[in-house]
């Protein structure tokens, strides 16, 4: 990836960060630390890999994408409103009474969301659905589907998984966000799901492991899933849960609270350092 | 007189797919390894590429549904009333119903009439549980005319469906070509001493008990309710208003079904005495349909017990 590209992106993700802080901290809740572990792939996602129209959302034409992991909508709204589904301001509104931003993702209410989402398991198999019928009806579009590394301790992903390996949906693309954490604690404490990449394959996916916060990483992951044919992919991110504000960074208790007053200021604080260094290079 | 026509409501389901697949390129199917059973397998014999097997997943395949019909598709989900509004229950609230998804869910195998395969097998929850979404229309219809044109309604209707089928084959009383309407119930027979609605298979049965109430000098009205979400109101309100007391039959618990979305609007808005017929809150077990229905007291002759009793009060 070429540097000024790449220099985008990252400020770009570390926008869409200052979304999920912003949205949260006004709405008193919420699930911060899986928005910002999958932050960079939200960015990613919205600003270089899919095909979509952010002036006309619903366009028949257009990629797919379904936060399997619906309670870290923050994380797709502020990649949707910095991409421009929506206004900025609007992130302000996230589950407050009369907001197109509910705490889940909702596809009738909010502009760019694909799918509606929140009980875990579920979007996987809508992802799947999607991706059946876009290779019945000889669509060239594709479908990324988001999911947890705790989700996937629900069996529900995995006989999406078996679906989607036996009707070949090689326009699939499955992104698991191994933080390893979720609310009980390390997900190999609670219950582990791994080896995750093993099993994967074993149920016929093509397989890759990267970085979740390397843009090269992903940029070659989503390329290579895009030449792979006749078999679905899946793509396995070691990330960290909370990742780009210091005090959340790593911890489980950030799962799912938000940051009060001080703890706003602070993280906006290390944001706007991160941008301007960035702005630097 | 000739022996009425029986045809079991599952066999209308397959026929009517069969047939409005080939005006309609958009309909596709979903079966959970029960395409023999459900009888989507003659939609798939004739439409092989529109017909997915899921296996035995049930909840994978409401929600695969759901993202099928969020392309474009009308997705038709079966599997057996148990398993499509039981352990599905959770997908369909949170990945059909939630976002109104134009999924229809073709529900075969309901209430006690599955017979021999016993309680895990018989459901008799699933009225209770689909009238519970928001948004969810629930169709149960009482013979082979009506469960083709209510697949033709669901087909047309923008929005989640719920028909339940049965496995055991059932009188054939109505005429091709009936005027069929979702959210629209029809008086069989007329009569104002008692209203007897009915759903289901127990329609044909409360349509014998009404005409041999009439020998006993009873005159029942007769209603027929295939949906029963939304509920037809005025037909149920009128009925109770003129005849003053009504009982309601359906194979399903007497919890949560048809008997107490009557009563709930009746004790709104017209408090009427209602007797409700039905699975008494207990599982069923193993045995043939017909006698199953009839020591459960889903027969015409427990209809007419009833009806004497209440037409005393």
């Amino acid at each position: 990836m070429k540097p000024d590209e790449k220099k985008n992106l990252m400020m770009t993700a570390c926008r869409v960060r200052k979304g999920i802080i912003e949205a949260t901290h006004s709405a008193k809740s919420g699930h911060p630390g899986g928005s910002l572990s999958a932050a960079d792939l939200f960015t990613y996602l919205y600003f270089k890999e899919m095909n979509i129209r952010p002036d006309d959302p619903k366009w028949e034409g257009r990629d797919r994408f379904v936060l399997s992991k619906g309670h870290t909508a923050p994380g797709l709204y502020a990649a949707l409103a910095e991409r421009g589904f929506f206004p900025a301001e609007e992130l302000k509104t996230l589950r407050h009474i009369g907001s197109r931003l509910q705490g889940h993702p909702n596809m009738n209410e909010t502009p760019g969301v694909d799918m509606s989402t929140g009980s875990l398991g579920q979007g996987v198999s809508a992802a799947a659905g999607m991706a059946l019928m876009a290779k019945h009806k000889g669509m060239d579009c594709r479908v990324y589907a988001l999911l947890g590394d705790g989700e996937i301790q629900e069996g529900q992903p995995w006989e999406a998984f078996m679906l989607s390996h036996h009707y070949k949906l090689d326009n699939l693309c499955v992104v698991i966000d191994n933080n390893n954490l979720q609310i009980d604690g390390k997900i190999e404490d609670v219950m582990s799901p791994y080896p995750i990449p093993e099993k994967l394959k074993a149920f016929g996916f093509a397989v890759q492991e990267i970085d979740g916060h390397d843009f090269d990483q992903m940029e070659a992951a989503f390329a290579k899933a895009r030449e792979t044919k006749g078999v679905p992919t899946a793509i396995i991110m070691t990330t960290v849960k909370g990742k780009g504000v210091s005090y959340m960074e790593d911890q489980a208790g950030w799962h799912g609270k938000a940051p009060n007053d001080d703890e706003y200021a602070q993280a906006m604080a290390e944001l706007d350092k991160k941008l301007k260094e960035l702005e630097a290079m | 007189m000739a022996e009425i026509k029986k045809i079991a409501t599952r066999d209308s389901y397959g026929n009517a797919l069969v047939q409005l697949g080939a005006e309609h390129p958009d309909l596709v199917v979903f079966d959970a390894d029960l395409a023999g059973a459900t009888k989507t397998a003659m939609f798939k014999k004739a439409y092989p590429d529109r017909h997915f097997d899921c296996g035995i997943a049930e909840g994978d395949m409401m929600a695969v549904a759901a993202g099928a019909a969020s392309m474009g598709m009308v997705p038709f989900a079966s599997s057996f009333a148990m398993f499509a509004a039981g352990r599905a229950f959770e997908q369909v609230r949170n990945s059909i119903g939630y976002p109104h998804l134009n999924v229809k869910i073709g529900a075969t195998h309901g209430g006690i009439s599955v017979g021999e395969d016993g309680a895990s097998h018989q459901c008799c929850e699933d009225f209770a549980l689909m009238r519970s979404i928001p948004g969810m229309v629930v169709m149960c219809p009482a013979d082979d005319v009506e469960a083709r044109c209510a697949v033709k309604a669901a087909y047309e209707h923008k929005g989640p469906v719920y028909l339940r089928f049965g496995r055991l084959a059932v009188p054939v009383f109505h005429e091709e070509g009936m005027d069929f309407r979702i959210g629209k119930g029809e008086v069989l027979l007329d009569g104002d001493d008692i209203a007897i609605i009915a759903t289901g298979l127990m329609t044909y049965e409360a349509l014998e008990a009404g005409k041999a109430l009439r020998e006993q000098g009873i005159r029942a009205r007769v209603i027929n309710l295939c949906t029963i979400k939304p509920l037809d109101e005025d037909l149920i309100l009128k009925a109770a208003r003129e005849c003053g007391k009504v009982i309601t039959c359906e194979e399903h618990s007497v919890i949560g079904g048809l008997g107490e979305a009557v009563c709930a609007l009746l004790s709104e808005k017209q408090p009427t005495k209602v007797r409700r017929i039905g699975v008494n809150d207990e599982f069923g077990h193993s045995g043939p349909a017909v006698e199953l229905l009839k020591q459960f007291g889903l027969s015409k002759e427990h209809i007419i017990e009833v009806a004497a009793e209440m037409a005393k009060e």
